[in-house]
């Protein structure tokens, strides 16, 4: 236990809206180890960001609200704590960083305002204390002349420098978890390249554990050590990132892996999978993903699949398994 | 397949599109954006041309230069011999019957307030083709053509999903039955499991009708699947041009290098990883000479002086760097 940082049980997140409750997140469940990097995957709309924001409750509400589950930290509940216990955790333990760079950042405010705020607020630091951490870590993310940096605005900023920018102050505090929702969707290649080697770099100097979402799994293949497969807002697959890429349970994570070009496949058509992801609002009945699965069985429309410990570090919810 | 490629159906000649930037009272002409600074390649009958490219580089501006919905600056741009670049508003009609375009947005490009059957019926009453009841039949074999239901027909946009209104596109793009298709990162906004089925689609209907496609993507594992040849551009210029195979083996520019290697892969996990520092620069005030010198890694003392022109390095590959100059 002692191992675990984080730890998130049956976390159910629902929206009320007028067409009806969205269930964006309706039962997850993962633990987050010291100084490790766990990568949440799926598509659009699977709730991987929902679950994200419902570890700091950075959503409205209404519509908003966690139903159901806890969100362990520290010996604390996350899911029920007070927001004046939540907003001295936000930002100094828990960090985010979110995916777009561009309205993450203040547009009337320099760069260096922005993080020396978010440190005066949690360390007991005066302004140019404050000022030189500010500069050390912009220069630890390989910005170039940092200080001149401190005076710019964001919009005079490069997307990459910015994505930067957002790490920096994500570090500022020195935070025991760090969440970074897609950093590398929104930048080109070589700049993503750029971003994943930064990580690359944290996780070694640093020891930080990471909670890093994407859809992308070749970014998880670079850059994880576990795995979350999310769809329809559960999770239907937790494994070290080799076990999901060389022996995928969950039919959905083979689709997945299948109907990615790949750089190095030379495959003449893709494989793909049928259909388009569920409605929130109507989920199918039983397994969520069922009117997709190319191997669905008459169970998998009627009863939602157990859980299924296949081996130590392996987990998946089909009914293949049971 | 390859074989078959020797009909050029597009050929474009030193292809300029610069966008002018003003400024102060009288609004003085300080500069140029050069979005498109010189291309030439051509694209044969059936064949797939991948342009790949980061954010900035031109690519989507010269796909849109093509069928003149940008007014190109200077160049030729050669469809079956005849210069677009002179045609009159009755000649452009003509030709655009030809030439489709795929959009990257599915969303931004389909009218909320038309159903689908009306936007993919709309080219043919425009191009004044066949009467109401014909013009039906085609929007519905169209519909199936791309895998969709005659009956939703009558649905408007907003009751699609992304995949399925991209499938929207492509079939209006198909109503005239072009012969050129120039798709503009027709799957970047779209999940990967949908990604599949419209790569597939566009694949089976290339090979159907004999289409030929510009196929304009920042991502290389999505060109590597569709294209026979793969263009590479940076600021405004094509840096190398060569077979699909070639490229990927046998990469000469070193920004093709970088990009190769920066494209994340779960095959191949330990490679040495060829990091490019820095951004694109601002194509307003490019570097001298070769644009890719302040990030090039293989970077000779010539580069910063010269700027290098695209030369046929070995048979059909191209590649526009100072390395290669001796050979």
């Amino acid at each position: 236990m002692d191992n675990v940082s984080l730890k998130v049980s049956n976390l159910r997140t629902h929206f009320l809206t007028r067409r009806g409750i969205v269930k964006a997140v309706d039962g997850v469940d993962f633990e987050l180890r010291r100084g490790e990097c766990l990568c949440l995957v799926g598509e659009s709309g699977c709730g991987k960001t929902v679950t994200a924001l419902s570890i700091l409750r950075l959503f409205d509400s209404p519509p908003g609200k966690i139903v159901g589950g806890q969100i362990s930290y520290d010996g604390l509940d996350l899911a029920k704590c007070s927001l004046r216990q939540l907003r001295q955790i936000r930002g100094k333990d828990i960090a985010i960083v979110f995916q777009e760079a561009q309205s993450a950042l203040n547009p009337v405010l320099t760069i260096g305002d922005q993080i020396i705020e978010q440190i005066k607020l949690h360390l007991p630091l005066d302004y140019s204390m404050a000022r030189d951490r500010t500069i050390s870590l912009l220069s630890e993310m390989g910005i170039p002349s940092a200080k001149r940096v401190l005076s710019y605005y964001p919009h005079q900023l490069s997307g990459g420098m910015k994505q930067r920018v957002l790490i920096a102050m994500s570090l500022s505090c020195d935070p025991q978890i760090l969440i970074a929702d897609e950093p590398t969707t929104a930048v080109d290649v070589t700049i993503k390249a750029q971003i994943l080697d930064i990580f690359h770099e944290l996780k070694a100097s640093r020891q930080l554990s990471t909670i890093f979402i994407t859809h992308d799994l070749a970014v998880v293949a670079e850059i994880g050590d576990r795995a979350v497969i999310m769809y329809g807002g559960k999770d239907v697959e937790t494994a070290p990132v080799s076990e999901i890429i060389n022996n995928p349970k969950h039919p959905y994570t083979s689709g997945l892996i299948e109907c990615l070009p790949d750089v190095s496949k030379t495959a003449d058509r893709l494989a793909s999978i049928p259909g388009t992801t569920p409605n929130p609002i109507e989920m199918p009945k039983g397994c969520a993903f069922h009117p997709r699965c190319p191997k669905a069985m008459k169970i998998c429309k009627q009863q939602e699949p157990p859980e299924i410990i296949t081996s130590k570090e392996h987990k998946v919810s089909c009914h293949l398994y049971t | 397949m390859k074989h078959m490629l020797n009909h050029k159906l597009l050929k474009i000649r030193n292809l300029k599109k610069y966008y002018p930037v003003t400024a102060g009272l009288f609004s003085r002409h300080v500069g140029d954006i050069k979005a498109v600074d010189g291309v030439t390649f051509d694209i044969s009958e059936k064949e797939i041309i991948g342009l790949v490219g980061e954010s900035g580089c031109g690519k989507s501006t010269l796909g849109k230069t093509i069928p003149r919905l940008e007014e190109p600056t200077s160049g030729e741009i050669l469809y079956k011999g005849t210069d677009v670049a002179k045609l009159d508003k009755k000649g452009l009609r003509e030709l655009r019957r030809e030439i489709q375009i795929i959009f990257q947005d599915p969303d931004a490009s389909l009218d909320p307030r038309m159903t689908v059957g009306d936007s993919i019926c709309e080219p043919l009453i425009i191009h004044n083709i066949g009467d109401e009841k014909k013009r039906m039949e085609r929007v519905v074999e169209l519909m199936e053509q791309v895998g969709l239901e005659a009956t939703q027909a009558n649905l408007y946009p907003h009751e699609f999903s992304g995949g399925q209104k991209q499938r929207i596109g492509i079939a209006r793009a198909l109503a005239m039955n072009p012969k050129l298709i120039i798709a503009d990162e027709p799957v970047s906004a779209l999940d990967v499991s949908i990604q599949a089925q419209i790569l597939n689609l566009m694949m089976d209907i290339q090979e159907r009708l004999g289409l030929a496609y510009l196929f304009i993507a920042h991502d290389l594992s999505v060109i590597k699947h569709m294209a026979h040849r793969i263009a590479v551009m940076y600021l405004g210029k094509i840096v190398e041009l060569a077979d699909k195979r070639e490229t990927f083996d046998n990469p000469l520019h070193p920004y093709t290098e970088a990009l190769l290697s920066a494209a994340p892969s779960f095959k191949s996990k330990d490679k040495d990883r060829i990091l490019l520092r820095g951004d694109v620069p601002s194509p307003l005030n490019p570097p001298a000479g070769c644009h890719f010198h302040p990030r090039c890694h293989r970077v000779l003392p010539i580069c910063n002086q010269q700027e290098p022109e695209l030369a046929e390095i070995s048979e059909g590959h191209f590649a526009a760097c100072h390395l290669y100059k001796s050979l």
